[in-house]
């Protein structure tokens, strides 16, 4: 009898662990000793999105709001010039990044929500640009998703260079999961590749797929807002919002699909289920997922020698638990995860400047350095 | 005159019927505008999250601050609130929503939850208020 009723325990405990989601089996803890503090660097900041750094070591950064910053000698300088912002629902000013060889050409990339284009509402657009003085010059649009939504989710949005000099750049669903993200003949829900005057690279995978977007290097995908090339294989790593358990981390390759909203493992945020699989031929699986989500964005892997002991790590910001993430990878598989500076505030972004330190940027506070305890 | 009480009966019946109509119609709209901008945090039954995002359901302050309430969804809300009792200091950014759309939400939220508000929002209500 006591067999039975431990059995019949067993048996309910695994059911209810399944419908109520298995949570991620390295859970995030308390760092035993972090050796690590903040200093503030820019104070006074609202969504701070995205931030790139100048030669001179000042900053530009992005407010979603629609503001590019200059900060630079502990000021801030309003950029003048800017395109005109949507800001609308999780969209608004997004990514900034300097093009790889900056110091020769003056590229600047960014991201924004537009209202450009045919039909009511606006979607994730890709310009360049030069900064002369105050004021933004040389402006020119190289990609802009279609068609214009008036919903106020998922835009994406990161730029990222890779070691050949290609341009990556992530968009959002858009809200539209079950319309946009497997469609390879649509924009939305997709990572892009292009060269970096916006042209299509002839090597991209659907360059010869009848009706394609060319411009797509990767689909299925939810909303990534992190992005980065990893410095040790030069790969793109990418983190993307899920649903309720379904946070993501993905290595891009050309032409996979990762499998939105058809495989997943979170539920609506709702409780309610939208697919029964989590895995799928010719459907990528993720590097790892987060069971409660993070809500992620933003995202470095760690290189600098001032952090010897953080080398080869994954950073990222949880906007949902206000912490910065760090993530400890063997073989490509996570085997430890810390919650560093816990009640932060909400992390946006997070980088590892040229000059090695790693900047953070917190909503409606500002952005920090990581600099070792003394 | 008996014709004409007949009229005028049915008359303020009808202008009060459109009137429910309008306002309906305004909530149905809501809805969606609710679940798209504002259930992540306020979640699916206005419950909101405790002592980070304040509830909408039952709430004194929605209730008793039309215009501020108005003016939150439309710019933003930052600073200090107390909503039944308890002390929230968050901040909600701008949705970017246009004025037709905060009355619609309005509507929705006021009317939603155990609210009641048969007084309606309408878009010029919203394009009055400033920051």
């Amino acid at each position: 009898m006591k067999k039975v009723i431990i059995l019949s325990s067993i048996i309910l405990t695994t059911c209810f662990a399944c419908a109520q989601q298995m949570e991620s089996e390295v859970k995030a803890e308390s760092p035993v000793n972090e050796n690590y503090t903040t200093e503030a660097v820019v104070l006074d900041l609202s969504i701070p999105w995205g931030m790139t750094f100048l030669p001179d070591e000042s900053m530009l950064i992005t407010e979603k709001t629609g503001n590019l910053i200059h900060f630079k000698d502990g000021q801030k300088i309003n950029i003048e010039g800017v395109p005109d912002i949507y800001v609308r629902g999780q969209g608004g000013f997004m990514d900034i990044n300097l093009h790889p060889d900056y110091t020769n050409n003056g590229w600047i990339y960014m991201t924004y929500a537009s209202t450009e284009g045919d039909g009511d509402g606006g979607n994730t657009t890709l310009m360049r640009a030069k900064l002369s003085g105050n004021q933004l010059t040389d402006k020119e649009i190289l990609y802009k998703a279609e068609p214009n939504s008036k919903k106020g989710q998922h835009w994406g949005s990161r730029i990222a260079f890779d070691n050949q000099g290609y341009l990556y750049f992530s968009v959002g669903d858009r809200g539209n999961r079950d319309v946009n993200p497997q469609d390879i003949t649509r924009d939305c829900g997709k990572i892009y590749r292009l060269n970096d005057d916006g042209s299509i690279p002839q090597d991209n995978p659907f360059v010869n797929t009848e009706n394609a977007k060319t411009a797509i290097y990767s689909y299925g995908h939810r909303n990534p807002q992190g992005m980065v090339k990893n410095p040790f294989t030069g790969d793109i790593w990418v983190n993307e919002h899920g649903p309720k358990g379904g946070d993501e981390i993905n290595i891009i390759r050309k032409g996979k699909n990762f499998g939105w909203p058809i495989i997943s493992y979170g539920i609506n945020y709702n409780g309610t289920t939208f697919t029964d699989i989590t895995e799928k031929e010719g459907m990528e699986q993720p590097l790892f997922y987060w069971v409660p989500s993070i809500a992620p964005s933003g995202m470095a892997i760690v290189s600098s020698d001032i952090y010897p002991n953080w080398k080869g790590n994954v950073l990222v910001g949880s906007l949902k638990f206000k912490y910065l993430e760090r993530l400890i990878l063997e073989d490509n598989k996570v085997i430890k995860r810390e919650k560093l500076f816990e009640d932060i505030g909400r992390v946006r972004n997070v980088v590892q400047a040229p000059n090695g330190y790693i900047y953070v940027a917190v909503e409606n506070k500002g952005i920090v350095k990581i600099v070792p305890e003394k | 005159m008996k014709n004409y009480l007949v009229y005028l009966v049915v008359f303020f019946t009808l202008t009060i019927a459109s009137a429910q109509d309008n306002l309906n119609e305004s909530i149905e709209r809501g809805k969606d505008i609710y679940t798209d901008f504002c259930i992540n945090c306020h979640m699916p039954e206005g419950e909101g999250v405790e002592n980070l995002y304040p509830p909408l359901a039952k709430s004194d302050y929605l209730s008793k601050n039309r215009e501020a309430s108005i003016r939150g969804i439309k710019y933003g809300q930052s600073g200090e609130m107390i909503v039944n009792e308890v002390k929230y200091n968050g901040d909600m950014a701008p949705m970017g929503l246009s004025d037709d759309e905060v009355a619609d939400v309005m509507n929705y939220i006021t009317n939603s939850w155990g609210n009641k508000n048969d007084d309606i929002v309408t878009e010029e209500e919203v394009s009055k208020v400033k920051k």
